[in-house]
């Protein structure tokens, strides 16, 4: 897994906000587009990239990029 | 004995909440922008003096009228709601009555969501054969309207309120096929309303924030949204890959494929993983929401209209949700 490749399809999730700045430690969450939907998306989008099963559990213990980065290398098989 | 599918009509009720009424009422919310994901521009609220139980009535009259069927022939009632009017009786016996159906009919109240309509078209099949009953009048209907806060927007946004009406039958126009059926209880509190009932019975108890900004209280409809597209995204495909196992068929032999319309994201990301051409896929809630265990008759109903099926084709219906709760049969039209 590649963190850079990682944070840009994070970073596909937002409409709205500028993610060009966004790096392994920014804060996903921290912002004023984050709802459930992007939470979904970013569920869906792990799944169709990674074939990981992100749960709500994982989203919500997450802050940053990293913390999220490293429960999807830990649960993927490749 | 065979089971087949007879009638199917549906009830909205007449008060609409659409986009723009959603948007005057939270201006900083995008609602135009998370309800153009989710598919879903309008939908049907009961009002505050119209139950679960009314709408059902509702349904049933219109499946009479449309579909020339007469209460004095149902021999069967299966109600599923999760919106009951009393801890006790059983709605169903009161629909009993309120539609004149025969005091020799048997009737019962199921509590399943999303899940339910399947669930009931397995009872009613487990009837039939059993020789039991043999015109069973299986209604769905629920008011979550009624149990979601005013100020939560996210759910206010998916759910509309819906009843429906179905008549099981040993001839109709579809035989109902073989089932696969599933539960997992560690979701429960992913889509759950707390109190109220008997556990908890406090029910106007602190009203917070979840995760996502949506203000509840454990008295309110709560839906962990993003927990529960994980868990569908993991099992709905391994149900309908076993459900069609179970039938010896393939995909390719599918006609459509009519699954609980949760939500038109969450539908597509599951066609696409199942890799299901767009033309089978029917999704039908723009103009109604997610309407729990209304939601696969609703499609039904627009899909037999709007693309009739050849003969002997098959179509899947498959529900999934609350409890967890999960099941899908084939039906195979004559």
């Amino acid at each position: 897994m590649d963190i850079e490749k990682f944070i840009s399809e994070l970073a596909d999730q937002y409409d709205d906000i500028d993610t060009s700045g966004f790096t392994s430690e920014t804060l996903f969450k921290e912002n004023e587009e984050w709802s459930s939907m992007t939470a979904l998306s970013i569920i869906a989008m792990v799944d169709d990239s990674y074939s990981v099963r992100l749960t709500g559990d994982d989203i919500r213990k997450s802050q940053t990029i990293q913390d999220i980065y490293n429960i999807v290398f830990s649960k993927s098989t490749v | 004995m065979q089971a087949f599918i007879k009638a199917v009509s549906y009830y909205l009720p007449q008060k609409e909440l659409n986009n723009s009424e959603l948007s005057a009422l939270f201006p900083e919310w995008g609602v135009e922008k998370i309800a153009g994901k989710i598919g879903i521009d309008t939908r049907h609220i009961a009002a505050e003096n119209e139950f679960a139980s009314d709408m059902a009535i509702a349904a049933a009259k219109k499946l009479f009228k449309e579909h020339d069927t007469a209460p004095t022939d149902i021999d069967f009632i299966l109600y599923c709601t999760q919106s009951p009017d009393y801890f006790l009786p059983s709605a169903a016996c009161i629909i009993q009555d309120k539609l004149n159906i025969p005091v020799k009919a048997g009737a019962l109240d199921f509590n399943l969501g999303c899940s339910g309509y399947v669930y009931g078209l397995g009872l009613a099949k487990g009837l039939i054969v059993a020789g039991i009953a043999k015109n069973i009048l299986l209604l769905t209907a629920d008011t979550y309207s009624k149990f979601i806060n005013a100020k939560d927007k996210g759910n206010r946004t998916i759910f509309g309120d819906a009843a429906s009406a179905t008549l099981i039958s040993t001839d109709g126009f579809a035989y109902i096929g073989e089932f696969e059926l599933g539960t997992d209880g560690k979701g429960a509190d992913k889509l759950i309303v707390k109190n109220g009932a008997l556990r908890n019975p406090e029910k106007n108890v602190d009203v917070k924030k979840d995760a996502y900004g949506n203000e509840q209280s454990p008295g309110d409809l709560h839906m962990d949204g993003p927990e529960i597209f994980a868990f569908t995204s993991q099992e709905v495909p391994v149900l309908i890959d076993s459900t069609l196992i179970k039938n010896h068929l393939k995909k390719a032999d599918v006609g459509q494929f009519i699954l609980h319309q949760a939500n038109k994201y969450m539908l597509e990301h599951l066609r696409k993983k199942m890799d299901i051409p767009v033309e089978s896929f029917y999704i039908h809630m723009a103009n109604v929401g997610n309407t729990v265990s209304s939601s696969i008759p609703i499609a039904l109903y627009e899909a037999i209209t709007e693309k009739p099926a050849a003969s002997n084709e098959k179509w899947l219906l498959a529900g999934f949700g609350v409890g967890y709760s999960w099941g899908a049969t084939i039906i195979s039209f004559n």
